[in-house]
């Protein structure tokens, strides 16, 4: 294939495993380090609860369920095993329940958020950004532009809340919370259902969308006007091409890489960020099931939680990687 | 007229433009918005903390849930209205906004120090060091860091700002690492530090005297990022109820309105007032980050927006 090599991919999936192995082995020395985690994790329900019945036994019985009894050494082998087949145990706040079950249930949603809303945020910021630095761009647009930049600096959760605040309190435009109305059954070809989730999709993703996209416009603007000053845009000029060729074949393919590079490392916050708008939207998704999981002290689900969210990034991550040499031939030749 | 006159006046334009950039940073008028926007909030909070009365930001100490003095039932004993615990909105805030800014600090404070260090060996070392650094910084930078933020703060019992402020930093040094790094790369071979090289200059003064002088717009664009950066992991721990419990933030005030639903009920002074200052601080920081960048980047002034 064009510009991707076997040595890039390889570098890239050595990566990738790297980055997974590191955060699951902090994951499982983080509450090693406090101590004994299973008394970690009493002491800590018992502070919010006041009292655990049969804190002895509880005890005693997780200790045998995470092997504790056994050297270091085995219990993390045993916990890499379990991550990479994707077995995070019970759930402890809902005991019957599997972990896996509770975190199924809410994957779909995060993935379908995040994904529409980083796209949408994506190519809309990249588009007002390369207008903010064409010269061509009507001054109107020129003067608007800006302002819509100022929500950069907001976080995704305070624009949410003032999306709940005029949306659905003042407005009552919007439904509350939840993914979709009450009463109705998931089914993707339900027209009554899809609807109702678009519905309550839309202030959610909106708040991630122009809270993110300026971040897009500053770095493509910013690209724009530094490959301006290049030599052969001036010869593409003195040419005389036509400007919506220089524009788009010319200035916006060169500028458009490093906002690739950029969406690699902002997905981390964007993963982030999601999580949080979701739990404010009271959205199906892994924000609410995180933020419950928290407040139940319930850190077999926790675990599986973030080291799911861990590996949407991550994985995310490579694939772009992986397309970036066939935008870009010259990544996979300029190192070192 | 005769080309070469034009040509000539071109060169003393850009001359006199050249000549003034370094004189004047604070032309910038985005630095100059931001810096006045933070500036106020930090004066008007110690002015604040001198004429108000803070112990009111403990529970019970105020009637409940009044609105602020000019919506009917407020008073002037409330200026800006109590939440449902009774504590005063007035005194929440002035004592929460210093503890959020502080918090914001220390995670710039440290990420800029690890950063310079790290940053400086990756780039002037090279080798096996550089890959390594590179690594570490690639993998911290991919790994959502709030979720494993989640899972330390999870496990401490008892949160307070300074600890939250230290489990931000532990993730904050891979963006100043990159950065520095990129810079002190495309700093080695320039003249002065070949010239200081060859002149015996030991390592650890080129590096600190001679290159990171230079790199000074640099570092405080990227120390402002720092401290937005760690308000607003701070903002996101605090949302999910893992925030300090004794003392006030302005993200805790806001976390603890949302849980209480003050949206729904129409208890806006509870969410209003600690979210408005937080997006005051942010706007203020974003504008000073941005000015810096023009400064350092000159480019990046080209075209006037």
């Amino acid at each position: 294939m064009r510009g991707l090599t076997w040595g890039y991919v390889a570098r890239r999936l050595g990566m990738y495993v790297f980055t997974l192995w590191l955060s699951a082995t902090i994951m499982f020395f983080i509450p090693r380090l406090s101590g004994d985690p299973v008394e970690g994790m009493v002491a800590r329900i018992t502070m919010q609860s006041g009292h655990v019945a049969g804190g002895e036994e509880l005890i005693a019985a997780w200790r045998e369920r995470f092997g504790l009894d056994d050297p270091l050494f085995v219990q993390y082998l045993t916990y890499l095993r379990n991550m990479l087949t994707f077995d995070f145990g019970y759930s402890l706040a809902n005991f019957p329940t599997e972990v896996n079950s509770l975190i199924g249930r809410a994957v779909p949603w995060t993935l379908g958020l995040l994904t529409v809303a980083t796209v949408l945020s994506f190519v809309l910021g990249t588009v007002i950004g390369a207008l903010l630095a064409w010269r061509r761009t009507p001054r109107l647009l020129r003067v608007l532009m800006p302002l819509s930049l100022t929500f950069t600096a907001i976080p995704f959760y305070i624009l949410g809340i003032l999306l709940i605040y005029l949306f659905v309190f003042t407005l009552r435009l919007f439904p509350v919370s939840g993914g979709y109305r009450s009463g109705l059954t998931p089914d993707a070809f339900d027209p009554a259902f899809v609807n109702s989730v678009i519905q309550h999709g839309t202030l959610p993703a909106l708040s991630i969308v122009v809270a993110s996209m300026g971040v897009w416009a500053l770095g493509m603007r910013g690209m724009m006007i530094t490959v301006e000053g290049e030599d052969y845009l001036t010869l593409a000029n003195a040419k005389g091409l036509r400007p919506g060729r220089i524009l788009f074949q010319y200035q916006i393919r060169n500028a458009m890489l490093p906002q690739v590079t950029a969406l690699v490392l902002g997905l981390g916050g964007l993963v982030g960020g999601t999580v949080l708008v979701e739990y404010l939207f009271g959205y199906p998704g892994t924000g609410a099931l995180l933020y419950q999981a928290i407040t139940n002290a319930d850190f077999t689900l926790i675990q599986g939680i973030v080291f799911i969210l861990i590996l949407t990034t991550v994985t995310a991550v490579l694939i772009i990687d992986l397309v970036y040499p066939l935008l870009d031939p010259r990544i996979t030749y300029e190192r070192r | 007229m005769d080309p070469t006159l034009t040509r000539i006046a071109e060169a003393e334009i850009e001359a006199e433009e050249a000549g003034a950039r370094p004189a004047s940073p604070w032309r910038n008028r985005k630095l100059v918005a931001g810096a006045v926007i933070v500036g106020v909030i930090l004066v008007s909070t110690f002015i604040g903390g001198l004429v108000w009365d803070t112990t009111l930001a403990r529970a019970a100490t105020s009637p409940l849930n009044l609105p602020p003095f000019w919506v009917d039932g407020g008073s002037m004993d409330h200026p800006l209205g109590t939440e449902n615990s009774g504590r005063d909105m007035l005194a929440l805030i002035v004592v929460g906004s210093p503890t959020t800014l502080r918090v914001g600090l220390i995670v710039a404070l440290i990420s800029m120090l690890v950063g310079v260090v790290l940053g400086f060996l990756a780039g002037y070392l090279g080798g096996a060091v550089d890959a390594v650094i590179r690594i570490l910084s690639d993998t911290a930078m991919t790994i959502p860091t709030l979720a494993i933020m989640i899972v330390i703060a999870a496990y401490i019992p008892e949160m307070n700002a300074t600890t939250m402020a230290l489990i931000i930093a532990v993730f904050a040094w891979a963006g100043p690492t990159r950065m520095i790094r990129a810079q002190v790369l495309s700093m080695r071979e320039q003249g002065y530090v070949r010239m200081a090289r060859l002149s015996a200059v030991s390592d650890t003064e080129i590096m600190f005297r001679e290159m990171l002088p230079n790199l000074l717009p640099y570092l405080a664009a990227s120390f402002i990022g720092g401290m937005s950066g760690g308000i607003l992991a701070a903002v996101g721990l605090e949302a999910l109820g893992l925030g300090p419990q004794r003392v006030p933030t302005l993200g805790m005030i806001v976390s603890q309105a949302i849980e209480g639903s003050a949206i729904l009920r129409g208890m806006w002074w509870w969410w209003g007032f600690p979210a408005i200052i937080l997006m005051v601080i942010f706007i203020g920081l974003f504008l000073i980050a941005i000015g810096l960048d023009e400064i350092a980047n000159p480019r990046l002034r080209g075209a006037r927006t």
